[in-house]
């Protein structure tokens, strides 16, 4: 049973009953999972390691089609629109994704990088147009000033921090719906970690977020709500702050207590 | 467990000391053994064939017997170059690439993509089949199709044929072993954007793995370069310069074993040698830079 003490109104995503499985033979690494994420804040997914929490977040912008053999059942909902109905392209552009570990374009300067979503695309802009997304998204990840002499050297110059703000300000040139992030702090150090959360905190006005941790704390920091996955079933969701001082289920409160995980 | 090693450890680091002194001149010596046989064939080289070159070794085509046989009656040096031979050489290089390097490119793509199924492994084994078969069957192949039926003579083209289909499985291998060195997650972030999958495939990873593309083709070709017997029985070699694909034509390895076959060239086996050892060892030379350079 799912303790979902969560009302959600006109939430921007709804999963519904989402079950993925790595082969049509293997346990489902996300078990029927159905929540709903709200509008303008952030949504934290919880969980120890191989709990589900990134095979849910990858469903989210159909990641998974890439790779046959992976099998997902259930529905969800973007706006109120079944994300199976929209054309992966589409559908990504709608949602952006950072990954664990900083990956930019190694072969791209840093202005590349930030329209590559619209190179890739073969979307042609003018320059104009191009400079101004460029400066606007490197402004909304704190980049702008730390990058605005070097926009054409290559991106993989840049510390970690820098490129995974890179990597932010790539999904948000396309301005999508949803931001989703799969442990975008993992590989970084501890400044550069708190620089990319107080950035997360300040996108939330603009964007919905929805963030994969296993640093409890983090969610603690900056989490509307919180998500506690437990081998794949969908344990708890609420408000982080009741989650975190009152938590419903036992196996939430041994997580975080740190009885395990 | 043997105390004496803890109570005195200084009398066993020494004998360790002694140990890895003897296992590095082993080393040494063994290294030397195998980097002798260069070092003599280059020096050779350059002892028997600087001689000869100059500049009209670069512009003139090849001397006929009487020629060679006068000047070296009046002890002169051989009239005449290699120029049909180096022009020969290139033009079938430069069709073989043609042909060979965007098929190969997208074969190793194509494997690289669809690497686990049964089709891709059936094209991978035959790739690797092909590295196998001796050059002078491809050259017969070559003679056969090309040859016979296409330009009704011995022509650059069959030698380009020979070439390019010798080339071809390198350049395969080499395409799918560089982009499989491209993190999973440069790819991923390509489809996260919302781009598709041709895209993805010309603008991120072929440019990420240009270096190693590069690296792979160069390889390919100074493989090619000393390519002598699909040659004989295609391209034949040709006394001129000459740039028809339907016309046989010269290459550096022919003239080489013409010159063999003259008592009175053997002065230029030499030079043409040193030239094509030269060339060779240039283009691996700059693959190995460009292969350095991206580590």
């Amino acid at each position: 049973m799912i303790l979902n003490n969560l009302e959600v109104e006109n939430p921007v995503l709804s999963i519904k009953d989402l079950s993925v499985a790595y082969d049509k033979n293997a346990k489902n690494a996300v078990n029927a999972v159905s929540a709903e994420v709200k509008r303008n804040a952030i949504t934290a997914i919880m969980g120890p390691s191989g709990c589900g929490k990134s095979t849910l977040l990858r469903a989210i912008n159909r990641m998974h089609d890439l790779y046959p053999a992976i099998v997902t059942e259930g529905n969800i909902f973007l706006n109120g629109e079944n994300i199976n109905k929209i054309s992966t392209i589409e559908l990504r552009r709608k949602i952006g994704m950072v990954f664990q570990r900083p990956n930019p374009f190694p072969t791209m300067s840093i202005y590349d990088n930030v329209i590559a979503g619209y190179k890739l695309n073969g979307i042609r802009l003018k320059k104009e147009k191009r400079d101004h997304i460029v400066e606007e998204s490197l402004k909304d990840v704190v980049l702008w000033d730390e990058v605005k002499d070097s926009l054409y050297k290559k991106g993989t110059f840049l510390s970690g921090g820098q490129q995974q703000r890179l990597c932010i300000a790539r999904a948000l040139a396309f301005q999508p719906d949803v931001i989703l992030l799969d442990e975008p702090t993992s590989a970084l150090d501890p400044v550069a970690t708190s620089k990319v959360e107080d950035l997360l905190v300040k996108l939330k006005k603009k964007y919905s977020i929805v963030l994969v941790t296993h640093n409890m704390t983090q969610a603690a920091r900056i989490s509307d709500n919180s998500m506690f996955m437990y081998l794949g079933d969908l344990v708890e969701y609420g408000k982080t702050k009741s989650m975190f001082t009152t938590p419903q289920d036992q196996r939430t409160e041994e997580y975080l207590t740190g009885k395990f995980g | 467990m043997n105390l004496n090693v803890i109570a005195n450890p200084t009398g066993n680091i020494k004998s360790r000391i002694r140990k890895d002194k003897i296992y590095l001149g082993i080393i040494i010596v063994l290294s030397l053994i195998t980097i002798s046989p260069i070092i003599l064939i280059i020096s050779k080289l350059i002892i028997k064939g600087i001689r000869q070159i100059n500049l009209s070794f670069f512009t003139e085509t090849a001397p006929d017997t009487l020629e060679a046989m006068t000047a070296l009656s009046n002890n002169e040096i051989i009239p005449g170059g290699i120029l049909n031979g180096i022009t020969g050489t290139i033009f079938m290089v430069l069709m073989a690439s043609l042909m060979a390097i965007p098929v190969g490119i997208l074969i190793g793509i194509f494997l690289y993509e669809k690497g686990e199924k049964r089709y891709a492994n059936i094209i991978r084994d035959i790739s690797d089949i092909m590295q196998g078969i001796p050059s002078i069957v491809l050259g017969l192949i070559a003679y056969l199709w090309i040859v016979k039926n296409i330009t009704n003579g011995f022509s650059a083209l069959a030698g380009s044929v020979s070439l390019a289909i010798m080339m071809l499985p390198l350049i395969i291998r080499s395409t799918e072993e560089t982009l499989k060195m491209i993190p999973q997650t440069i790819k991923e972030a390509g489809f996260a954007l919302g781009a598709p999958y041709h895209k993805i495939i010309l603008k991120v990873l072929i440019p990420s793995s240009l270096s190693g593309l590069i690296t792979g083709i160069l390889l390919a070709i100074s493989r090619i370069l000393g390519e002598t017997a699909p040659l004989m029985l295609t391209a034949l070699g040709s006394p001129v310069v000459n740039f028809y694909a339907d016309k046989p034509t010269s290459a550096v390895p022919l003239l080489i074993w013409e010159f063999y076959n003259d008592p009175n060239m053997v002065d230029l086996i030499w030079s043409s040698s040193l030239f094509l050892m030269g060339f060779v060892l240039t283009l691996n030379i700059i693959s190995k830079r460009i292969a350095a350079k991206r580590k």
